[in-house]
């Protein structure tokens, strides 16, 4: 007996081993690799295609006047000067100038000459660089540095193009369209911007592609908008790269169907420089990519490496921005489908909840992507490439590939609405003319059928009436005149007033 | 037996004939004891009439696309969506009783007190006076372009004109009166009895006055009050002339990003609608408002309020929920003396985004208060009845 149990625990315990090797390869060993073939997106590249023009700013396309702006003039007496149509031409030169465009259809074109730039400079005391609120709108070819808010602001202003523009400074943003509705942002380089170097707020139907941003706290940022693709940018040592999310408490609810495509996320690890309140004064330095509520975004293809913190960061707005609360906004991502992307050496130096939550995992690197809160329906093409954090509900993508969407801008210029003239000539009249005038009665003016009775046929001499009104009886008082409607609003409330019939 | 039943019988019947021709007899005879004139039966400005006599709101706005439900955007932007559709006959009615003190329970305060279209339809005071004089805790917004707003009252704790005005009403603090005092006191009126059964046709013969028809009524009113022509409104439209170089400048930093007003003051309407968090300082002696943080139960919305629209913002003061700053020039340096400068101690409120330090000089102040003065238009002001039909003289007379 004493002989032999040397040699039985020899093999008892082999049987054991070997009884604990099968059973820890089976419970904790890795599963089944399900590799994608081949990425289908190697495929195509949708770059270097650039089939943008005038065209996509207005029906017509250039139609008008040139007006030149030469060293020691102004910029904004050209814009005065414009009318739809025109292009306004300027050479180089320091413009130091706020320039505001409130006319539809113009374009502002800088002339660089043996590399000398029309360059626009705030001095660090001008607001806003360009801001404008008309549709069709094309800014190209400017330096602009030193502002204290915006290279370029739009108010409302749909069919935009903003490119070729080289951006350092200005302030809170770079280019900021923000309500408009089919826009391009191509072909800009954008430095030192303390919030976003390129922010779409609120719009529907842009492309943001082949831009270079850098040194700045967020490079390219969709907030509250829909449709939108980013593309082919090169987003390098900005606190954050790229970014898709939902600011609570705006009046515009949304984000969603965002593709981040083909571009270069890259070393994005600058200290975090924003304005204290501001959102994203929050974001930690080393990220590549963030979404935050936003949903159905597409990230495809991108090479996102040395962002030291994440390279994708996926969060609801519970957790990427807790204090603010809006019961309107719906704060999970939902539906984000990761695609092919080269994702290496990210996750370096995780900082604040992320790296503590890292810790928890015995991991010290930050992933390339980590998803943390609510969300549902997300999805990614082959996890098993990346060191992933908080995917364990992510579904494989139902979809390969977006090389069907060559771009998120409407198929043709958004129209202007057409208002007819008998519709315009109504609406002129009630909302201006009734706060005076009735038909059948008087009010402070005296009643429409007097007036139809002095002007029959002769809508001309009810337009020069009430642009130059002439107290014509004693027991009224004297009309001021409407000499701010446009002529085409003045002869189309002329003819209806002379129509109305009770 | 049966001949005593008959003749009873006879004798009720005869009675009740008697009772009913005399009542009906009296009342052809009788007069009004207040004759006011029968109700409009055309809309008020701003609005056509369509073919199932609705008032529908026209105006210039009306010419540029709807790019989004919340009616925000840039100069030629489509406005929100308008209440509207009311008949020409309920907005009248409603207008004789806003101004009508019959609504209140000792029959001194009308809506029009604290909405005095002399006063820009606010009242002019840091914070309103209730029954006997007594401080109510904010001051009256003003009603112009109501019928565009989401939200109401300061923290918006109401989402209709109708769920709003039953606060004021039956408020002990503020018109004191209960539902079944102003439904006995408005029933009792003849010529109520008469208004109502021309603005309300379908409802039957002898029918009660009912609590939905007085606001119904009111809330017709109420967004029948429009304020869209403004010099600023010139310029949207296209007339460069409308407003001066020191306007424009004003403008331009108004919709800067430096300044930032147009953030939430955003234009047509310069309101997007949403709550914020500002800081603003209360006047001496009271205790921070928490605003929205009540009705809401949301410690995130501690000192929140509604934005509140600049229209005719220049007939106003003063300013904020309590009528802290006297002047537009003390209100907008409020905005450039440091996020959240103004906080109580102890405090920790969650200070809107916007709110920064954009460092403005005085010229660009002075320039802000111009532009904000270009925003007033009153062209549109409804006309304050002079005879009310409860007979009780408009509040607005005694002062």
């Amino acid at each position: 007996m004493k002989k032999k149990s040397p040699l039985l625990k020899i093999i008892g315990s082999i049987v054991l081993l070997g009884i604990g090797v099968f059973l820890g390869k089976s419970f904790f060993g890795q599963k089944n690799v399900n590799t994608v073939p081949i990425p289908s997106t190697m495929k195509y590249r949708n770059i270097g295609l650039s089939n943008d023009n005038t065209d996509v700013a207005s029906h017509q396309g250039f139609t008008g006047k040139i007006i030149e702006v030469r060293k020691g003039s102004s910029i904004q007496n050209a814009v005065k000067e414009a009318i739809p149509g025109d292009l306004i031409r300027v050479y180089p030169g320091t413009y130091s100038e706020n320039v505001y465009i409130d006319k539809d259809n113009i374009s502002l074109q800088g002339v660089v000459i043996n590399g000398e730039w029309p360059t626009l400079d705030g001095k660090k005391e001008i607001n806003d660089a360009f801001l404008y609120s008309g549709n069709g709108i094309l800014i190209e070819n400017f330096k602009i540095i030193n502002y204290k808010g915006n290279g370029v602001m739009g108010q409302a202003g749909n069919n935009f193009i903003i490119r070729n523009n080289w951006i350092i400074d200005t302030g809170v943003y770079g280019i900021f369209p923000q309500y408009g509705k089919n826009g391009l942002i191509e072909h800009n380089v954008l430095s030192k911007i303390a919030d976003a170097a390129i922010y779409v707020g609120m719009c529907d139907n842009v492309d943001v592609l082949h831009n270079e941003v850098f040194d700045n706290v967020a490079g390219i940022e969709i907030e509250n908008s829909r449709h939108c693709l980013v593309e082919n940018n090169y987003a390098h040592n900005n606190t954050a790269g790229l970014l898709a999310f939902v600011t609570p408490g705006l009046p515009i609810k949304t984000t969603f169907d965002v593709i981040l495509r083909n571009n270069f996320v890259v070393n994005n690890n600058h200290e975090n420089f924003g304005a204290p309140g501001s959102t994203v004064s929050g974001i930690p330095a080393g990220t590549g990519i963030l979404i935050m509520a936003a949903d159905d975004v597409v990230v495809e293809n991108n090479i996102i490496t040395g962002n030291n913190n994440t390279g994708i960061t996926i969060v609801d707005l519970a957790t990427g921005a807790p204090k603010a609360n809006d019961p309107n906004s719906e704060g999970n991502p939902d539906r984000v489908v990761i695609l092919d992307n080269i994702m290496f050496n990210n996750g370096n130096a995780p900082t604040g909840e992320i790296k503590a939550i890292m810790l928890t995992q015995m991991d010290t690197k930050g992933p390339d992507i980590f998803a943390y809160g609510g969300g549902s329906g997300s999805t990614i093409r082959d996890k098993n490439r990346y060191r992933t954090f908080g995917l364990d509900n992510y579904g494989i993508a139902q979809m390969t590939d977006t090389k069907d969407i060559p771009t998120l801008m409407t198929p043709s210029p958004v129209p202007p609405r057409s208002v007819s003239k008998e519709e315009l000539g109504e609406l002129t009249y009630y909302g201006v003319c009734a706060g005076c005038h009735a038909f059948g009665n008087r009010l402070i003016g005296p009643p429409m059928e007097i007036i139809q009775a002095i002007h029959q046929n002769n809508p001309q001499g009810i337009v020069d009436y009430i642009t130059a009104p002439k107290n014509l009886r004693e027991d009224y008082p004297e009309m001021p005149p409407q000499d701010y409607l446009s002529h085409e609003a003045k002869m189309a409330v002329a003819e209806y007033i002379l129509a109305m019939k009770d | 037996m049966k001949k005593s039943k008959f003749t009873l019988k006879l004798i009720l019947s005869g009675l009740l004939i008697g009772t009913l021709a005399g009542v009906f007899f009296s009342g052809q005879k009788s007069t009004p004891y207040y004759p006011v004139p029968l109700l409009m039966s055309t809309c008020p400005p701003g609005f056509k009439l369509n073919a199932n006599n609705e008032c529908i709101a026209r105006n210039l706005y009306n010419q540029y696309a709807i790019t989004n439900k919340a009616g925000v955007g840039g100069l030629k932007s489509a406005l929100p969506e308008v209440r509207d559709g009311f008949s020409p006959q309920e907005i009248d009615l409603g207008r004789y009783l806003f101004f009508d003190p019959a609504l209140s329970a000792d029959q001194t305060i009308s809506c029009a007190t604290c909405h005095d279209p002399n006063k820009g339809f606010g009242d002019g005071l840091p914070v309103s006076k209730g029954v006997d004089g007594v401080n109510l805790k904010r001051g009256a917004p003003s009603l112009y372009n109501v019928g565009y707003l989401k939200r109401l009252f300061w923290d918006g704790r109401a989402t209709t004109l109708e769920e709003q005005m039953l606060e004021p009403l039956f408020s002990k603090e503020e018109m004191g009166n209960t539902p079944e005092n102003l439904l006995r006191t408005i029933n009792g009126i003849e010529n109520y009895q008469k208004l109502f059964a021309e603005a309300f046709p379908k409802r039957q013969r002898d029918e009660l006055i009912a609590l939905s028809e007085i606001t119904r009524a009111i809330a017709a009113f109420q967004s029948s009050l429009l304020s869209l022509n403004s010099k600023y409104d010139q310029y949207a439209h296209g007339y460069d002339k409308a407003l001066n170089k020191h306007e424009i400048e004003g403008l331009n930093v108004f919709r800067s990003f430096v300044a930032r007003c147009a953030e939430c003051h955003t234009p047509p309407l310069f309101t997007n609608q949403q709550f914020a968090v500002i800081g603003t300082p209360e006047p001496d002696g009271l205790a921070l408002d928490p605003g929205a943080e009540i009705p809401y139960k949301d410690k995130s919305l501690r000192g929140a309020f509604k934005v509140p629209s600049l229209r005719n913002i220049a007939k106003t003061a003063p300013y904020m929920h309590s009528g802290t700053f006297k002047t537009l020039r003390e209100t907008v340096q409020f905005y450039t003396d440091g996020r959240g400068h103004a906080v109580p101690e102890g405090e920790n409120l969650l200070i809107h985004w916007h709110i920064w330090e954009p460092n403005l000089t005085d010229y660009e102040l002075d320039r802000l208060v111009d532009f904000l003065k270009t925003l007033t238009d009153e062209s549109f002001k409804p006309i304050i009845p002079e005879t009310l039909p409860s007979g009780l003289r408009t509040s607005k007379s005694s002062t």
